[in-house]
């Protein structure tokens, strides 16, 4: 066997299954070891998720953080997109709203809470805000880069053919900078997920988020805990999966090299 | 160096394009850097011209504003009589294969240029230029599935789709390998001889310019003027060990200053 050798479909399956088998016997025994009565085993966990889903809790919470996330990361992506399109168009704008953006952007959407309570009053539009911000300066980013590094032989060959410019930006420059505007995305959609559980612990009574905090506050239940908190993680896998098969549009793909 | 006064298009045929004391700099470091100098060449309708020269002589800017992506400094460059201002659907541009746009089918960049078309059109002209290039059973094919070749014919054909009367080409086979050169010559002249386009052509190969033209203009080292135009006087298919081909691509590459040995 070849080191270039594929591996087969089920060593694919097998390896990734048998690490998480480890690592929950590794978590279950340093429970027994370390003999705690706070952190809960990896049993105590599952009949935890067996309890939130028997008693309904869990369903509706899923339900209220993912429209959360889908409200705030689709403002971010409605206002992103068409803003990032047009900086990226526009250089002299960029050069001008930069500034005041590479400042705005490396402050957390966490720092962001005090101030969108005030805005927003506790409630769901105040978590939607900071999902809003969270997402939005990555996509304007991601569509600024992308603009700037499409090839001047396509724009060229666009205006050959006798294109306005809105459609030169729609025909040409769009499609062409697809690709790394996809990556931007995903990235926004991972900060959205991150942000909304943060947003939900302070600003509602409701989510995925809230249910952490709620589980901790009213009788320390930490398994109930645990059990939303990989809850949280298994539904970021599977919004960051569902993602990644917009990459392999055959449209989208010639600007993901490495993937075929 | 006196040449350009006597060279206008060959008499008796319509004059398709008139570069006019064409004067080009550029400004880098607060200099002015003179690229073309004084170019006066013309063109008639349906002839295929080569324009060779060193490298970094001014071809390719010689190129960009005859397809009006360059604005001269002074001069102008004339077609049909108007003076290009920009670029336009009549006259296209042939890059190396890296134009073709890598989001669409075969057939989405042949009908690339075709959008004011009624669809039933668009759909006809997309598959006759399909069978022209040979890349019947390829539509629906994308770019990186395609060989560097037919990418070249892909871009040839979305070029041609839009029924151009003219077609410059900046080296277009200058990325692929000898063997892929060589036909898509024949291929490019097989499709001239058919479609009769005018087609300004940059190239830095030589026997390239001998085995494709009418007529090779032969550019000096930057700042660039005409240092001459040679007509090439064989018929095609050209013989190209027979000793007029030889003869006049040995003269070419005196004129630029090469030896012919190696």
């Amino acid at each position: 066997m070849s080191a270039l050798a594929e591996p087969n479909k089920w060593e694919r399956l097998f390896w990734p299954l048998a690490a998480f088998a480890v690592l929950l016997g590794l978590w279950h025994y340093l429970v027994i070891w370390s003999g705690t009565r706070v952190f809960p085993a990896p049993v105590q966990v599952e009949r935890g998720i067996v309890e939130l889903f028997h008693k309904n809790i869990l369903w509706p919470d899923i339900a209220n953080s993912l429209r959360r996330v889908a409200i705030g990361f689709g403002a971010a992506v409605a206002l992103g997109i068409p803003l990032g399109l047009s900086l990226g168009w526009y250089p002299a704008a960029n050069q001008v709203v930069n500034p005041v953006m590479q400042i705005l952007r490396p402050i957390s959407p966490i720092a962001w809470i005090p101030v969108a309570i005030i805005f927003f009053g506790v409630g769901d539009r105040a978590a939607i805000f900071l999902i809003f911000l969270g997402a939005f300066f990555p996509i304007v980013v991601a569509c600024i880069d992308g603009v700037s590094n499409v090839p001047s032989v396509y724009r060229r060959a666009g205006r050959n053919f006798g294109l306005s410019p809105g459609q030169l930006v729609a025909k040409v420059v769009f499609p062409a900078a697809l690709p790394q505007i996809i990556v931007g995305l995903r990235l926004a959609l991972g900060i959205a997920w991150l942000v909304v559980v943060a947003a939900e612990m302070v600003a509602v009574d409701s989510g995925l988020g809230y249910l952490v905090i709620d589980a901790r506050n009213s009788g320390k239940r930490y398994d109930l805990v645990v059990a939303a908190m990989l809850m949280i993680g298994v539904i970021g896998l599977v919004l960051d999966l569902g993602f990644r098969r917009l990459e392999r549009f055959k449209s989208i793909r010639w600007g993901f090299r490495n993937e075929f | 160096m006196a040449v350009s006064e006597t060279i206008g298009a060959l008499p008796g045929m319509g004059t398709k394009l008139q570069v006019e004391k064409l004067y080009v700099a550029f400004a880098r470091d607060n200099k002015t850097i003179p690229v073309l100098q004084d170019i006066n060449l013309g063109v008639s309708a349906g002839q295929f011209v080569c324009v060779v020269g060193p490298s970094g002589c001014g071809k390719s800017t010689l190129l960009n504003v005859m397809g009006g992506f360059l604005t001269p400094t002074s001069g102008s460059v004339k077609i049909d009589g108007e003076v290009v201002r920009g670029p336009d659907p009549r006259r296209v541009f042939v890059f190396q294969e890296r134009g073709v746009f890598p989001w669409l089918t075969v057939e989405g960049n042949i009908g690339f240029g075709l959008f004011k078309l009624p669809a039933a059109e668009r759909k006809q002209r997309i598959a006759h230029y399909i069978e022209m290039v040979g890349l019947q059973g390829f539509e629906e094919a994308y770019p990186s599935e395609l060989s560097g070749g037919m990418k070249q014919r892909l871009e040839v054909a979305r070029a041609l789709a839009v029924n151009p009367d003219m077609l410059y080409l900046d080296e277009p086979f200058g990325a692929l390998d000898s063997i892929t050169r060589h036909i898509m010559r024949g291929e490019l002249l097989r499709i001239w001889e058919a479609e009769r386009k005018t087609i300004v052509f940059v190239t830095h190969d030589i026997d390239e310019a001998v085995q494709l033209a009418d007529r090779v203009v032969v550019l000096s080292a930057r700042p660039a003027v005409v240092q001459e135009i040679v007509n090439i006087d064989i018929a095609h298919p050209r013989e190209i060990s027979s000793p007029r081909y030889l003869e006049l691509r040995d003269g070419i590459l005196q004129q630029i200053g090469l030896a012919c040995k190696i």
